[in-house]
């Protein structure tokens, strides 16, 4: 049974999802134009962001995939990718209740954006602003692939049009919003330098997991 | 560019949608309801602002393994500009694009 405030807290998420989808929408059918072009039917291209619904990790994927490297490879690069939210995980789960079904299915609904909105910023999340604020994006994100993946003839090089843009400004939106918050400043930089530090020299997702260790800091304060 | 077969493709498909369920779920499923030691939470808390950032530089500087100021870096910076005078997300993505888009046609 869903309670008052639980239903208005998801309707609250899905208003403030809604700007985030149609940037899914655009970011979605970038990737639907990488896929085409790397092989995937559109069937297969959709398939994957139904199935995936992780931005970072279907370009990793794909992007191997291009350059001819094979499953493993391509796999191993989403989990790098991915790791992130396994500590997005550890921070969310007592917040969510059930058992361990219930659990695991609530915990696919975290995405990027949806994550960040729905942290109380004390250790707490608000579990239904987290659906709420996941099911237009995961509504943009399924459409816009479609989109790219059977237009990826027309549109042809999605370089020209900047569309490779669009992904590192969508996270930026989300880190200005983070560092509003007190000594969040120090770290996100450290992060940053931590990560641009070993991007010569590890596989892709690596740096992303390293730089999370600096987050430590906070055991000092 | 036909590099994988289809067999291939639904094999990398489906165990990447495996691996990223399992990964999701890890944490609920073994951390249970407990409640997180205070120490815990305080590196949480950073949590998302650290790897944000590793995202944005990483995805707006590096290309593989080269790191490289260019098109893309100065359309985000400017949709950067944007988000940060509180203009709408749609905008400053759209500027982002926009601009990076120009900047190689004219480059």
């Amino acid at each position: 049974m869903v309670h008052a405030a639980d239903r208005l807290s998801f309707q609250r998420g899905v208003r403030i999802g809604l700007p985030f989808s149609a940037v899914a929408f655009l970011l979605a059918s970038s990737f639907g134009v990488l896929a085409a072009k790397a092989g995937f039917s559109p069937l297969q291209a959709v398939a994957m962001s139904a199935l995936v619904h992780a931005g970072a990790a279907q370009f990793a994927a794909t992007a191997i995939v291009a350059a001819g490297g094979g499953v493993v490879a391509g796999v191993l690069a989403a989990s790098l990718m991915n790791a992130r939210f396994l500590a997005m995980g550890i921070a969310l789960a007592p917040s969510l209740p059930g058992g361990a079904t219930r659990r695991a299915l609530q915990g696919q609904t975290v995405v990027d954006p949806s994550w960040v909105v729905a942290n109380n910023g004390d250790g707490t999340f608000n579990r239904w602003l987290l659906f709420g604020a996941t099911a237009p994006q995961y509504v943009g994100w399924v459409t816009g692939t479609l989109a790219g993946a059977i237009s990826g003839d027309l549109i042809g090089d999605t370089d020209r049009f900047g569309l490779d843009a669009i992904y590192p400004t969508f996270f930026l939106a989300l880190l200005i919003g983070e560092l509003r918050r007190p000594g969040a400043r120090g770290v996100a930089l450290a992060g940053a330098v931590i990560a641009l530090a070993l991007v010569p020299f590890v596989p892709p997702g690596v740096p992303i997991l390293v730089a999370a260790s600096a987050a430590l800091v906070g055991l000092a304060r | 560019m036909n590099v994988m077969d289809p067999s291939s493709l639904w094999l990398l498909i489906v165990s990447t949608a495996v691996v990223t369920a399992v990964i999701k779920a890890l944490g609920p499923v073994v951390l249970g309801g407990r409640q997180l030691p205070a120490a815990v939470t305080k590196v949480l808390v950073l949590l998302p602002a650290v790897v944000l950032a590793a995202l944005v530089a990483t995805s707006a500087l590096a290309d593989g393994p080269v790191l490289q100021v260019d098109a893309r870096t100065a359309g985000v910076a400017v949709g950067g500009v944007l988000l940060w005078q509180r203009r709408p997300l749609l905008l400053a993505v759209v500027a982002a694009a926009a601009v990076t888009a120009v900047l190689r046609v004219v480059g």
